[in-house]
């Protein structure tokens, strides 16, 4: 309650960009093993963090402690960053619809639903940078959004935002056998292979159109939202996230790409091991999805716990995905546990799914790493991150807590139970809410 | 020279009484042997004999013969039962050539029987087989009213005939939106028209029955083989598997279940957190929905804890990997019931619901579920603590047969 109030009041004096803002007093925590992902374990570390960013990391005895720090004792917890979801979609996305195979045009964050439970879920899950993106039943299917799960009462408040205040987000494309469909959808893969072409072309002969009418009105071909689209992402600055699996369509995304100098994350992989030189080479980030069995299509029948080990000695970057909800956002570091299990190395398993991911958001100056002068973005662990046994206890994001295991209205979302499922509840202040506490 | 040709007569005669050698003898020594018939024992030793368990013991208590095949593990455990799946039904292509575990011309149809319908090839048979899944209780998905029938099977063998345990061991019905259908004119349409619909099947099969055994022989109905079926299930010689989830689905299957006094298994139960008392009071089994299955529709208020609070409420509950229509197209048991150990079961309460405890909602704990001499010498060998995710299943025995050496 006395939080609650608390963010009302900073929400009305900072509007609600600032619900998160950080703590007056630094906060330290003590005790605890440590997990940088950048450098080794530290044990009996210490983590200082202030206004919202990590202020030192390091052995409890070589860390200055500012003397009005707030001390929290971790002892025999474990510390890692906040998990960064390179493909997520929660929310109740809606994106591109049936009327085209390609809508550059569509923004996901115009259909999220910011009280959704998934958002809570995520949270129970560690999850603190997520990815959330449309669907891969389309070539393209609309530009994604990254976004920080920092309390909210609408979607602009957990927008990551550029330094002009854009929110940031990649482009989601699709290529096999989920794009595929009836008129006026592919029927091929050659096809589909054409049809991108031919927008992207399109979009190039837009930008020079741009270009050479140099501000004359006169000249200024009419704002098309579609190519806009298109066109942030031959510049370079959308990432296309791209859904594939089978490793001739691998290599045809990596061919679009050449041809028009995009940046793409590739997505999924399921067959990433048959080409994971040819990835390496490409120096072409992937993404993979880690589920529990292959199959369930014909292009995802020959998947394998192993992926991840084979990009990873191929020298490929490679991160982890939920695809929530495919698989569910609380059970992520699972993903890392089942790759190592086929032979990835543990640091390797742990950076896919922090450090690696925020690369491929181009947010790893921000987030994925215990850094200083990074977001305070943490999860506190009661063991091993690996472990079945092992609980999220605490997510904290931008130096604020937003999942407490020992908070019975959080624990409901973490665990799931009678009311789990319905919308978060919104963030009432000043009276109680009819569910009570 | 007669008496030289009698003795070998006599030798050829003893070998063939033995009979061919079709599996080597296997003697298991684990560092930890989950027998789940007492406690654990430590430095262990299982001695399999002609497919069979012939002995389980402290190491230093049980002699393995000479000739023995031994194979060493971390931990030893029963070969784990999968309760609930459709795997050999809904295979890995997900294309309708492999999807053999809905049929959706009629409602209701008890007389599909799952052995006419399992391919024992089926890839992801092998995939859980790898886990150390060495029995399945699979056949028709939930979907329909009555889907059709389920079977037991041994995740090893070419054939159904060599697969089989039990050819019917339930009946598959829905009491969910799963089964509804949304078409116009289309039933059932509603929660009250699926009750209906299957409350008159039954009483057909009642009223059946009876004409059956009392009416003169010109008069005897002629012979339906769905309510040959529903009329088994009547007798209580079939249980009714029913998949229902809300509690006022539940709460309509414990209706049913008590007005024909079937045998019941509960299947999926989502909310049966909230029925807790209800369920125990019938006496019923719970095989539980996957623990990570999705958290959306009517499956949204499922809980990690639900396994623990049957448990504590003395009802016995199993776990599954349940049916998959996408990706991934099956889970495995073993990870499902990971997570329960995780969420209030102790490590051998969650193996009971992979094990014995699953074996005894099947009927079929005089044969698997757990090591006890005469059993069938079915194991899971694990170089670790078979729920972590990070250790591996080093070998898989099925009917005493080294079917799986490679560490998954």
């Amino acid at each position: 309650m006395r939080l609650q109030i608390r963010g009302w009041i900073l929400g009305a004096l900072y509007g609600a960009q600032s619900i998160a803002l950080a703590q007056e007093a630094p906060l330290v925590f003590t005790g605890a093993t440590i997990i940088p992902i950048v450098g080794n374990s530290i044990e009996n570390g210490a983590l200082v963090v202030h206004q919202g960013k990590i202020a030192a990391v390091g052995a409890l005895n070589a860390v200055s402690i500012p003397a009005d720090a707030q001390r929290i004792d971790a002892t025999g917890k474990m510390i890692m960053p906040g998990l960064v979801d390179t493909h997520n979609h929660i929310g109740g996305i809606g994106g591109a619809d049936s009327s085209a195979p390609i809508q550059p045009d569509i923004r996901i964050y115009d259909s999220l639903n910011v009280r959704d439970s998934g958002f809570k879920r995520a949270l129970a899950g560690g999850l603190t940078t997520l990815n959330i993106m449309p669907g891969s039943g389309h070539l393209l299917s609309g530009q994604t959004v990254y976004v920080k799960l920092r309390q909210a009462e609408t979607i602009e408040d957990v927008f990551i935002r550029d330094a002009e205040r854009n929110p940031l987000g990649g482009m989601k494309m699709a290529n096999g056998t989920n794009s595929m469909s009836e008129k006026p959808f592919p029927g091929t893969r050659s096809k589909s292979a054409a049809l991108v072409r031919e927008q992207y072309i399109k979009a190039q002969e837009y930008r020079d159109k741009k270009a050479t009418a140099a501000g004359d009105p006169a000249k200024l071909p009419a704002r098309d939202l579609a190519m806009e689209g298109l066109v942030e992402v031959l510049d370079g600055k959308r990432i296309v996230h791209h859904h594939t699996h089978r490793h001739d369509d691998i290599i045809t995304v990596l061919r679009l790409a050449k041809e028009f100098n995009f940046r793409v994350v590739l997505h999924h992989v399921s067959e990433g091991w048959k080409v994971a030189d040819e990835i390496a080479k490409a120096s072409a980030p992937c993404s993979v999805i880690v589920v529990d069995s292959p199959g369930g299509k014909l292009e995802a029948s020959e998947l394998t716990f192993r992926t991840g080990a084979v990009l990873e000695k191929a020298g490929a970057l490679v991160a982890f995905h939920t695809d929530d909800w495919i698989t569910d956002s609380r059970v992520f570091l699972r993903s890392a546990a089942l790759a190592v299990r086929a032979g990835m190395t543990r640091d390797g398993a742990l950076a896919a799914l922090t450090l690696a991911g925020a690369k491929m958001l181009d947010l790893d100056r921000r987030v994925g790493s215990l850094e200083v002068g990074k977001d305070a973005d943490f999860i506190i662990l009661n063991g091993d991150p690996l472990s079945v046994y092992t609980k999220v206890l605490e997510t904290w994001v931008e130096g604020e807590k937003r999942f407490d295991r020992s908070d019975p209205k959080d624990l409901l979302y973490a665990v799931g139970g009678f009311g789990a499922g319905r919308d978060q509840s919104p963030y009432f202040c000043c009276f109680e809410h009819p569910e009570g506490q | 020279m007669r008496h030289v040709s009698s003795v070998i007569i006599l030798t050829l005669l003893t070998v063939l009484a033995e009979g061919p050698i079709v599996v080597a003898q296997v003697a298991v020594s684990g560092k930890k042997i989950y027998t789940m018939a007492g406690p654990p024992i430590e430095d262990g030793v299982v001695l399999v004999r002609d497919g069979k368990i012939a002995a389980v013991g402290k190491a230093d208590a049980v002699r393995i013969p000479d000739g023995y095949r031994v194979l060493q593990a971390e931990v030893v455990t029963p070969g784990l039962i999968d309760a609930h799946s459709t795997v050999g039904f809904s295979g890995i292509f997900n294309h309708p050539h492999d999807q053999d575990q809905l049929e959706r011309s009629a409602p209701i149809q008890p007389e599909l029987r799952a052995i006419d319908g399992y391919n024992p090839r089926e890839q992801l048979v092998a995939w859980v087989r790898g886990f150390g899944i060495t029995t399945v209780h699979t056949g028709h998905a939930p979907g329909e009213l009555i889907s059709g029938q389920t079977t037991i099977v041994k995740t090893w063998g070419d054939t159904i005939e060599a697969a089989v345990i039990v050819e019917t061991a339930a009946v598959a019905a829905t009491l969910s939106p799963q089964a509804q259908k949304s078409d116009k004119g289309k039933s059932p349409g509603t929660r009250g028209k699926m009750m209906a619909m299957l409350r008159g099947e039954f009483i057909k099969a009642q009223e059946y029955a009876k004409k059956r055994t009392t009416a003169e022989p010109d008069k005897k109905p002629d012979r339906s083989l769905s309510l040959e079926v529903l009329t088994r299930v009547l007798d209580r010689e079939i249980p009714l598997m029913v998949t229902a989830n809300r509690a006022q689905d539940i709460d309509s299957v414990l209706r049913l279940a008590h007005e024909f006094n079937i045998r019941l298994i509960l299947d999926g139960a989502g909310e049966s957190y909230l029925l807790l008392d209800e369920i125990k009071a019938a006496g019923v089994p719970v095989i539980l929905h996957p623990t990570m299955t999705r958290a959306y529709g009517e499956m949204e208020n499922l809980s990690f804890e639900t396994a623990s609070k049957l448990r504590q409420a003395g009802i016995p509950v199993a776990l599954q990997s349940g049916y998959e229509s996408y990706v991934p197209k099956t889970r495995v048991a073993l990870f499902e019931a990971a997570l329960t150990a995780a969420n209030g079961l102790t490590f051998e309460q969650a193996l009971a619901t992979i094990t014995i405890d699953a074996a005894r909602i099947l009927g079929v704990d005089g044969r698997i579920g757990s090591l006890e001499p005469g059993k069938d010498g079915d194991l899971a060998l694990y170089d670790g603590d078979p729920f972590e995710y990070t250790s591996h299943c080093i070998g898989v025995i099925i009917n005493g047969e080294v079917v799986s050496e490679t560490p998954q």
